[in-house]
């Protein structure tokens, strides 16, 4: 077996970034090691609880369940991308008004889950969304805020 | 306009949302040359080490690795209670599966795997006992051979509390109604898993423990003591911490190994806990039996209630607050809100070869709440009454009340927001709904939940469980700085309540500068005064209570100094929108100026007071009570047993909301937990103590389509047990909505005769009680129309 | 929860995929959408020592309508895609009504169709609704290529196919079902997204009011996904009434043979067995 390191280029938040990695190693874990992009966090590790979600050419992935090296080519946003330097995200602001977050740890990956529905579908209904927002585990919110605070989002983010 | 009260955003949130929180795992991994560490945990719940065997040359330590290095104990000191010591790594035995019995070290977590895998560890594997009631038999297996139990085999507390009168009422009552009750084991489940970084500087001899933790200074003193290290050569900090419920409460003993670790390397090491180990070997939680046997009149009065309560506390204790907590609290409160002049308990801790119990949001009420929740129900159906009206009949209405064991119950709305809740409800309406349903044979029921959660208890409560350790007060130390900004240390320790906003607010109102003029520090042992961090709705009362009174003791310092530069009585300074001014006038001093005069030219301050504008208060109160009334409507499928929550609604008193935003979160999160508690989590063994639900595919904390929205109205009843007037409110909502939803289902299938006293109600177990009690050709029939 | 080290190779053609499988055999698994294969990998209750990224491989990701009587649902076809798919008729909302409950939408995201049916949970959904449909699975090796009936595909052993270490699959041919038949899809899990307990997928031909054809497949209820002989028995030239549904969901829990597990013993299994195949039936006769 292999543990040599594989070089590529992962394209994050529209920045190219040369790394060099173990094909072992997840997408989660070389952002968080090897770019420096400790917003992504890592909660289960199974694909079950989506705070590692990032977005992967748009659409939401668990970047746990997701090694590096299947990465090169594609376009990797993360919730450090969100933020317009110091202007948030709409998504961001309404999880900050509408107290969508407690201790913060699941945030980021429900923060990349919602951007990617709203971007792909301004208009989807609220039972959809309710839905979608079911693939991410909180355990601090009991999720009413959550929901609440991506409706808002939804609002602000219709084009 | 006063702050608190308002629903101000939070300061902790733009970080956070931007993904720049720091926590535990974040912190080690933008350490660089960090090195990272696995545990070689034990595959067997029991059983002797015969041999450990580790790769020449790798860094792995074991039991014998850390000779000299003492064992975790907390105690009691009660003739009832047997002290467990938790050696830091297994020596000789191995007494539940996941026990860490090596450490290993490697330059990732991955190589760490790698290693742990090659360390081969050969066990003796021995009869495991796992359930309590068997645990208990004189002929079962000893979990701590040699240890003394003269309570019973594995019986490490026997507590006792009888009033003289029981039989006389048990004599006199219409009606004797038993129920026995069953909480299964639960995993707290913070999103982040537990984790630590040990950093050993050899240049000054010190180390950092930087930690997912609630109590910080206490995991110091613990590090200290086992350690035999000096306190001041450590620091421990907890940066942001990703949920907790009571999981990181309590000293871990992988923390202890990691810090021992690393001092022997002289180097950085990080144990990031993956879910696996968290599900297997972190804290387990609840795992309560209670029989229960209550006398009542025929008119639903509560005469007496005899109890009998076995917790099943694992294989270990747990620092500081022992395994103790949770019989104890189970026999101090059972009672809850009702009447009651004769009451006998018994309550036991019994040891067995699982994973340790440590105090899980609520600890023991959660269960006490569904046993008195549930023996009312019974009671009322068994009486032909309504569970309102027996409700009605015995929740205390005058203040204060002492509960039969003594426990002082503060005024509170207990009656109000039952009241208040059957209205929300809509009770008469919902009772015809659901008389239509039953006709098109659908199982509609409602579910009542009223109680108080115990908060803000200071020394003196905790004392009363004769704790060696005794917790209790907070500090708060408080200045103002040169420029007229604010620095109040904390000995609280928030991770993600928001308190830092909250006290802000206080503070704001006391001193008349804006809130964010105000930085909270906490969570830092070199940092923050002693404190005993945040757990058990403690923060806001307590840490609230320091604040406030730090808050106006550095009132009182700029009111003198303003007045004895403006040529006025202290009394007649107000300190408003950032300045110091003589009421009815528009004479007075910025604060800012205050500020730069008291540190900078203090030559000037009035006569013999000290230089700066530092500030320190204390607040060590006896006790409170918040209460709530909950209520969930829900509607059972008896074909799959799965049950959908249409409703629930809450009706808070926690008294003063210093942010009602912030108060109604915790209820949202707590009532989340508790309904996650009463449908869906459960630990399982299988009959050899492997655990069955080790993924979060088995363990099932649910998700935002499970969760109803949450109906919350807000009652404030002034107490002057806290002086901000605020009760806490973090647990409650997990204390009460088990036992609404119980209730409301055994309401829900009263027509098949079916009463639900097993949480998690899980859809297979309700299923098992819905064939029992239909015949199946009926059954059939159901399934054809659904 | 680190997978243990493995080589990556991600093959640009079809030769050179079959060629690595070949040459690894045993050693070696294939990685498609990655949803069920590398949480095992977390585990380290997998770990291979290549893995083959089949990515890349160009002409896995069709959904072919080119023939009238079926539809080829190439094994890289993602959870989503059929979820939203465009096929026409009984076949495209059946697989839309399944697709979605696949996982969550993420896993829909990167999951697929091929995959499912090579790591062959028998709580899956994709498993049972090819096994109702007696789809044929397209397999091939560097020595060649064959088809395998669905239900002779999957063993009656959990996570078991008849799929050879050197061969990969390639497609799943399902028939175009007819404007005569009603489909239906019924599933009961603890949670929104988990895996089923039990799940039941219908379809079924109508002759005027009466059926002509029932196909009923269950998941969750023994090794692998099973079809309801009995139950399908019980409704085919029979009248489509609530009494028939009734009989034939009766039949279904008979015939089956669950095991229990934490989420439910054997008799609960039964009993949603013929809840879900009620309801299932119910959708496809609606």
């Amino acid at each position: 077996m292999n543990a040599e390191r594989v070089e590529l280029t992962l394209t994050v938040n529209g920045e190219p970034r040369a790394v060099a990695v173990e094909p072992r190693k997840t997408l989660a874990d070389t952002l968080r090691e090897d770019c420096g992009l400790t917003g992504t966090h890592l909660g289960c590790e199974h694909g079950v609880c989506g705070a590692c979600t990032v977005l992967v050419d748009d659409e939401p992935v668990r970047s746990c369940l997701m090694f590096a090296v299947q990465c090169s080519g594609v376009e990797i946003r993360t919730v450090e991308g969100l933020a317009d330097g110091d202007r948030l995200h709409p998504i961001q602001q309404a999880f900050w008004e509408h107290h969508g977050l407690q201790c913060g740890f699941c945030t980021p990956g429900f923060l990349m889950l919602a951007t990617s529905v709203l971007e792909a579908r301004p208009d989807i209904g609220d039972e959809e969304l309710r839905e979608v927002l079911a693939s991410n585990l909180c355990r601090c919110t009991g999720y009413q805020n959550i929901i609440t605070s991506v409706h808002a989002a939804r609002d602000q983010m219709r084009p | 306009m006063s702050w608190t009260g308002r629903s101000l955003r939070r300061f902790e949130d733009p970080a956070l949302v931007r993904g720049l929180g720091r926590f535990v795992a974040d912190v080690a991994d933008n350490h660089t040359g960090a090195r990272h560490a696995a545990f070689v945990r034990s595959p067997v719940p029991a059983g002797r080490i015969r041999s450990i065997e580790a790769p020449a040359g790798a860094s792995v330590f074991t039991a014998a690795s850390f000779s000299g290095i003492g064992t975790i104990c907390a105690r009691l000191d009660r003739p009832d209670f047997v002290p467990l010591e938790t050696p830091v790594l297994a020596s000789d035995a191995v007494r539940h599966q996941g026990e860490p019995v090596a450490l290993v070290v490697a330059g990732s977590r991955a190589e760490a795997e790698d290693l742990a895998e090659q360390v081969i560890v050969d066990i003796e594997a021995t009869r495991p006992v796992l359930d309590a009631a068997a645990a208990t038999d004189p002929d079962a297996p000893a979990v701590h051979r040699g240890l003394d139990m003269p309570m019973g085999n594995n019986v490490v507390l026997d507590a006792r509390f009888a009033t003289d009168e029981l039989e006389a009422a048990f004599e006199a009552a219409d009606e004797i109604v038993e129920i026995e009750i069953r909480a299964h084991r639960q995993n707290a489940l913070p999103i982040e898993a537990r984790g630590a970084m040990a950093a050993h500087d050899p240049g000054t001899g010190r180390t950092t423990l930087t930690a997912a933790n609630q109590m910080p200074h206490m995991l110091r003193t613990a590090l200290a003591d086992i350690l035999n290290v000096p306190e001041a050569e450590l620091r421990v900090v907890t940066p942001e911490v990703g949920g907790a419920f009571g999981q990181k409460m309590c000293v871990p003993r992988e923390y202890v190994a990691l810090v021992a670790a690393a001092r022997l390397l002289n180097t950085t090491i990080a144990w990031i806990e993956d879910r696996s180990e968290n599900l297997l070997a972190s804290w387990h939680s609840r795992d309560h039996s209670y029989r229960l046997a209550g006398a009542f009149s025929r008119g639903g009065a509560l005469l007496g209630l005899d109890a009998d309560i076995v917790c099943n506390i694992g294989a270990y204790s747990n620092y500081p607050v022992t395994f103790g907590v949770e019989p104890l609290m189970a026999l101090a409160e059972l009672p809850g809100p009702y009447r009651l002049s004769q009451y006998r308990v018994r309550s036991r801790a019994v040891t067995t070869n699982l994973c340790p119990i440590a105090p899980y949001r609520g600890v023991s009420r959660p269960v006490l709440t569904l046993a008195m929740e549930r023996l009312i129900d019974t009671a009322a159906r068994r009486l032909g009454l309504d569970p309102v009206r027996v409700r009605r009949t015995n929740l205390v209405t005058e203040f204060p009340y002492s509960m039969p064991t003594g426990l002082p119950v503060d005024p509170g709305s207990y009656s109000e927001t039952l009241e208040t809740a059957v209205e929300a409800v809509d009770l008469e309406g919902f009772r015809r709904r659901q008389q239509q349903a039953a006709a098109q044979g659908r199982y509609l029921g409602i579910g009542f939940s009223v109680f108080g959660e115990r908060t803000g208890y200071g020394t003196p409560a905790f004392a009363a469980r004769a704790m060696e350790i005794t917790p209790g007060y907070e500090t708060v130390r408080l200045e103002m700085n040169p420029s007229g900004d604010v620095t109040a240390r904390i000995g609280a320790s928030p991770h993600g309540q928001g308190l830092a906003t909250a006290l802000s607010q206080l503070l704001a109102d006391e001193l008349g500068v804006e809130p964010r003029q105000v930085a909270v520090v906490h969570g830092d042992t070199d940092a923050a005064p002693y404190g005993w961090g945040t757990f058990a709705s403690r923060s806001m009362v307590i840490a609230g209570g320091a604040t406030k009174l730090a808050g106006q003791r550095l009132a009182a310092r700029l009111k003198e100094i303003a007045a004895h530069h403006l040529e006025a009585s202290p009394d007649d300074i107000r300190l408003e929108q950032g300045s110091a001014t003589v009421a009815g006038t528009s004479i007075g001093m910025a604060l800012p100026e205050i500020a730069r005069l008291a540190h900078h030219s203090s030559h000037r301050l009035p006569g013999d007071m000290e230089p700066g504008l530092a500030v320190s208060a204390t607040y060590d109160p006896a006790g409170t009570f918040s209460n709530a009334c909950h209520a969930a409507v829900v509607e059972v499928d008896p074909d799959t047993g799965a049950v959908c929550l249409e409703r629930f609604v809450v009706i808070a008193d926690a008294g003063v909301e210093v942010n009602p935003m912030i108060v109604e979160g915790q209820i949202h999160g707590g009532v989340t937990q508790g309904i996650a508690n009463a449908l869906y989590e459960e630990l399982v063994v299988d009959g050899d103590g492997n655990l069955l639900t080790a993924s979060l595919m088995d363990f099932l904390p649910p998700t935002a389509c499970e969760i109803p929205d949450i109906e919350v109205t807000h009652i404030q009843t002034v107490t002057d047990a806290s002086i901000t007037g605020a009760k806490g409110v973090g647990e409650g909502g997990a204390i009460g909505a088990p036992a609404a939803v119980l209730n409301a289902i055994s309401d829900a299938l009263a027509p098949l005769g079916i009463e639900v006293n097993e949480m998690p109600a899980t859809p297979s177990r309700l299923r098992e009680l819905i064939r029992q009690a239909v015949p199946a050709s009926t059954a059939e029939t159901a399934a054809a129309g659904g | 929860m680190k997978p243990a080290a493995f080589d990556y190779r991600a093959p640009r053609t079809l030769e050179e995929a079959l060629g690595l499988l070949r040459e690894h055999q045993d050693e070696a698994k294939v990685l498609a959408g990655g949803q069920s294969l590398v949480p095992a990998m977390n585990f380290r209750l997998a770990r291979p020592a290549v893995l083959v990224d089949i990515a890349r491989v160009p002409g896995l990701d069709r959904i072919d309508l080119d023939d009238p009587g079926s539809v080829t649902v190439g094994a890289r076809v993602r959870h989503l895609d059929l979820e939203h798919n465009t096929i026409p008729g009984p076949l495209g909302v059946l697989l839309a009504r399944t697709g979605r409950w696949v996982g969550h939408y993420p896993i829909r995201v990167r999951g697929t169709f091929g995959g499912s049916l090579a790591h062959a949970d028998p709580a899956a959904e994709w498993c049972a609704l090819a096994c109702a449909l007696d789809a044929e699975i397209h397999c091939r090796s560097a020595n060649g290529a064959r088809v395998v009936e669905a239900c002779d595909f999957f063993e009656q052993m959990a996570f078991t196919t008849c799929l050879a270490p050197d061969e990969l699959l390639m497609g799943v041919r399902l028939p175009s079902l007819g404007d005569s038949w009603g489909v239906g899809m019924a599933e009961f899990a603890r949670r929104w997204g988990d895996f089923a307990i039990v799940l039941a997928i219908a379809a079924v031909e109508r002759d005027g009011d009466s059926v002509a054809r029932a196909r009923i497949a269950l998941g969750g209820v023994a090794g692998g996904p099973v079809r309801a002989a009995h139950a399908e028995a019980a409704l085919s030239g029979r009248a489509a009434t609530p009494e028939s549904v009734a009989a034939a969901a009766a039949a279904a829990a008979e015939e089956v043979d669950p095991t229990g597990d934490i989420h439910g013993s054997a008799d609960y299994r039964r009993d949603l067995v013929r809840t879900m195949v009620t309801r299932a039936l119910n959708q496809a006769l609606a």
